[in-house]
């Protein structure tokens, strides 16, 4: 059946359309307005609220957020409006007459403050206890209002249980304030739709399908809600009381890898503007708060493409030469956990297109407690395994049961970006002012293309890099300006990029001789490629491929869970919006450029893993046992 | 739940999905129609309702935790609801709740052992000229008295 109704999200929670027409230059496109009796003019539809950041004048808000469709539900925003008997939400008023406004007049104020005392009297937690202390919405409206008793009473009791069931998420509805933002990020945003407001009046409290434990809902744990929750009533499962005491057992070997987007970002929880990355002096912190070995994840990110590369091409020459129908194109990236749990629920039929190749944090897994603990001479029941990630649902991905190839479970513990500025800021470190180190061996530093991986777009830049080098013998650079691929760049939700491959190729690399003899086949081929950040969009690219339409004929899909990639992880630091991803973003470009490594078949220590360790060479046996992985069919059925 | 009682009830939804489309404003009719054949709407039936009209679970359940009259857990085979506003209660609405409770040996909220009926309060059900008033499944009684009530619920097959 078809389904007409294609404005899936609620029509109440759409903004209000406003006909205007397509540039403000044109007659009507403005429209002349008051605000505070100072004269202005804003593009016609413009909201009250930004209208007034426009005019640099600070309205409060809390249900809003830039990343989310209009709800205009907490009130807090309110203004005056000449004219109209009550008071408005700017936030939710498109402005298309000539009216006058006044933000701060005593009724405003008034409300103001009477909306905040009311979500106080139904808001139980203690602010010294809760991880958003000095980083809550509420906490500052209070502040900023001036709230100095409880107007209407204050609840006493908790009214409802922690839900901790989750490895990623915890939910604390006690502290929430019905803002909805979840609400919106997981159905329209993500578009999984694991939260609800349930009930009605002083009842009605977020929750999950027939109040079930989050745990045992379609939830992917992406932990983008928790990133826009105001308040502390979401956050993330935090591993850093166990790590903590891994580091003081002196029995205990405990090594961290740090992924890119955390080092992008971090700065930020310490006071320095988006886009500063801090590899190097986090290197210094973490071996000060006292980890044995600090290792950098892009080197398996490096390994992701050689491991993934050779998988696609072993596909496509199944495909191509051998006729092998079985063979499942376009094949997918594996490495956001999100997303594969996105695809295990809604898209079941499709695992067989995810790459088997695990995703760089479990491949470091892996060899940490094989290769390292062996090269190190240390018994890997002793070592304890910490990955810093932008991402809560790296904590799953490390508890999935099958993640135990080196005989342990291969990563202990996920740890966020956030979580980690804490146990720095607890160790009395002021991360900024650490000097600069490396990363330790066997692994050393890696390639700009394993540190790209951090943006939406760069997993395939990087597979770009290697492919082009590998299969047409040229470099990069003589492609692609500076080896940049600028078309699978930037924050456009569904990017498509065509690579014509020519008839010009170069040898089979040593690497991979035993699989393809040469590359004659792909004579006149087209590599079609494309990326999707945010499932919202993975699910355009899933619909049209079941569809039959033009991303089916892809040849490799790139897909991320979270809206910008990993910089824009749920474990990243709050807040999170559209201005900070691309700084962080514009970070992680320009350390790759700075970097003289910038391809993954070129890390030196690639290259010896292969020669000494995995000697098969990549998709080999020990490859298959250590670096590949198998996926589950869940469906969607809620049992 | 067996596969044919499954089976039967996607058939039963996929018909009324048929009767009044499959947008999003068909959700309340046809939570309406699953109330009315079976009492209430199953985890399964909501999740097939959320299928057939490409919406999410949680969704069709937020709407029947809003709703009074839709339920999400197995009710009696009758519903009692007596008024629990203003004017009902200043005309006697108290007494009348006793002798309900003490009769049927449950309290508000609750469902007898029998599976006969589920007892609950309603907001004001339009009959202030006449309370006390109550509701059985889709039938209003009103101008209650304690005696009338229980023999309201007696003649109750
Ligand atoms: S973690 Fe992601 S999928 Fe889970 S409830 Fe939050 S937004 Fe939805
Ligand atoms: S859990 Fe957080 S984001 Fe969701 S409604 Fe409550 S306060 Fe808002
Ligand atoms: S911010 Fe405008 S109503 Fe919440
Ligand atoms: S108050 Fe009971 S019917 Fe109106």
């Amino acid at each position: 059946m078809e389904n007409k109704d294609t404005q899936r999200a609620p029509v109440s929670q759409k903004p209000h359309s406003v006909d205007k027409p397509a540039d403000t230059t044109t007659i009507g496109g403005t429209i002349s307005i008051e605000i505070n009796n100072e004269k202005h003019t804003v593009p016609l539809g413009t909201t009250i609220l930004d209208a007034c950041k426009m005019t640099g004048i600070h309205v409060p808000t809390l249900c809003h957020h830039d990343d989310l469709c209009i709800a205009g539900v907490c009130r807090v925003c309110m203004v005056e409006v000449e004219g109209m008997r009550t008071l408005q939400a700017s936030c939710a008023f498109p402005i298309t007459s000539p009216i006058k406004i006044h933000t701060s007049t005593p009724m405003v104020r008034k409300a103001r403050r009477h909306v905040i005392d009311l979500m106080l009297s139904e808001h139980h937690g203690e602010c010294y206890s809760c991880v958003r202390n000095n980083n809550c919405e509420l906490q500052s409206l209070a502040n900023e209002y001036g709230v100095d008793k409880y107007t209407f009473g204050h609840v006493e009791k908790s009214r409802f249980e922690i839900d901790n069931s989750s490895f990623s998420v915890i939910r604390d509805m006690d502290k929430c304030v019905l803002c909805k933002r979840c609400v919106r990020t997981c159905i329209d945003l993500q578009e999984v739709g694991v939260l609800e407001s349930v009930d009605r009046g002083d009842k009605t409290h977020i929750s999950t399908f027939m109040e079930k434990d989050l745990a045992d809902v379609i939830c992917i744990n992406c932990g983008q809600c928790i990133n826009r929750c105001p308040t502390g009533a979401l956050h993330a499962n935090d591993p850093s009381d166990d790590i903590w005491n891994a580091i003081d057992d002196p029995k205990k070997h405990v090594v961290i890898q740090t992924a890119p987007s955390p080092r992008a970002a971090i700065g930020e929880e310490f006071g320095l503007e988006a886009g500063h990355s801090m590899t190097q002096e986090l290197n210094t912190a973490l071996r000060r708060i006292g980890f044995n070995a600090v290792f950098d994840t892009n080197f398996t990110a490096d390994l992701t493409i050689i491991e993934e590369g050779t998988e696609l091409i072993i596909r496509l020459f199944k495909a191509l030469v051998e006729k092998d129908e079985t063979v499942a194109l376009p094949q997918f990236t594996s490495c956001s956990p999100g997303w594969v749990k996105y695809l295990e629920h809604y898209y079941p039929e499709y695992v067989d297109n995810l790459s088997s190749a695990k995703s760089p944090q479990q491949m470091f897994g892996a060899l940490i407690k094989t290769f390292y603990a062996e090269k190190a001479g240390i018994d890997p029941k002793d070592m304890i395994s910490v990955a810093v990630m932008p991402c809560s649902a790296k904590k799953f991905e490390c508890n999935r049961p099958e993640m135990a190839d080196s005989g342990y479970q291969d990563v202990d513990y996920g740890l966020t970006t956030r979580e980690l500025a804490k146990m720095i800021k607890e160790a009395g470190i002021n991360l900024p002012e650490m000097p600069k180190t490396h990363f330790d061996n066997p692994f050393g530093d890696a390639s700009g293309a394993g540190l790209i991986f951090g943006a939406t777009g760069g997993v395939m830049e990087a597979a770009i890099r290697t492919i082009v080098e590998f299969v047409l013998g040229k470099k990069a650079e003589d492609v692609f300006e500076k080896a940049n691929v600028i078309p699978v760049r930037g924050f456009e939700g569904v990017k498509y990029y065509e690579i014509p491959l020519g008839d010009q190729f170069g040898p089979v690399p040593a690497l991979i001789q035993h699989l393809v003899p040469n590359w004659d086949w792909l004579a006149g081929a087209t590599l079609k490629v494309a990326v999707a950040h945010g499932t919202a969009n993975a699910k355009k690219i899933m619909e049209d491929i079941k569809a039959g339409g033009k991303f089916s004929e892809c040849h490799f899909i790139e897909f991320m869970a979270c809206p910008g990639g990993c910089l824009g992880g749920g474990g990243q630091p709050i807040p999170t919006n559209e201005e900070i991803r691309k700084k962080r973003a514009q970070a992680i470009y320009a350390e790759d450029e700075s970097l003289e490594l910038r391809k993954s078949h070129d890390n030196p220590h690639v290259v010896k893993l292969y020669e000494e360790y995995l000697t098969e060479g990549p998709c080999g046996h020990l490859s298959h046992k250590l670096l590949h992985t198998h996926y589950t069919k869940r469906g969607k059925y809620i049992a | 739940m067996l596969v044919v009682e499954k089976n039967s009830l996607t058939a039963e939804i996929e018909a009324m999905v048929e009767k009044y489309g499959n947008s999003r404003s068909s959700l309340l009719p046809i939570l309406q129609d699953v109330q009315r054949n079976h009492k209430f709407v199953s985890e399964f039936a909501q999740q097939e309702v959320a299928r057939l009209l490409d919406i999410h679970p949680v969704e069709v359940y937020s709407v029947i935790s809003f709703y009074s009259f839709l339920h999400s857990k197995p009710m009696g085979r009758n519903i009692v609801r007596l008024c629990q506003t203003i004017t009902c209660d200043m005309m006697g609405k108290v007494n009348v709740a006793k002798a309900i409770e003490r009769e049927l040996g449950i309290s508000f909220g609750e469902t007898t052992k029998d599976n006969k009926f589920t007892l609950e309060y309603a907001n004001c059900l339009g009959m202030c000229d006449q309370g006390p008033a109550m509701l059985v499944n889709d039938k209003i009684y009103p101008r209650l008295t304690p005696e009338k009530a229980v023999e309201i619920l007696n003649e109750i097959g």
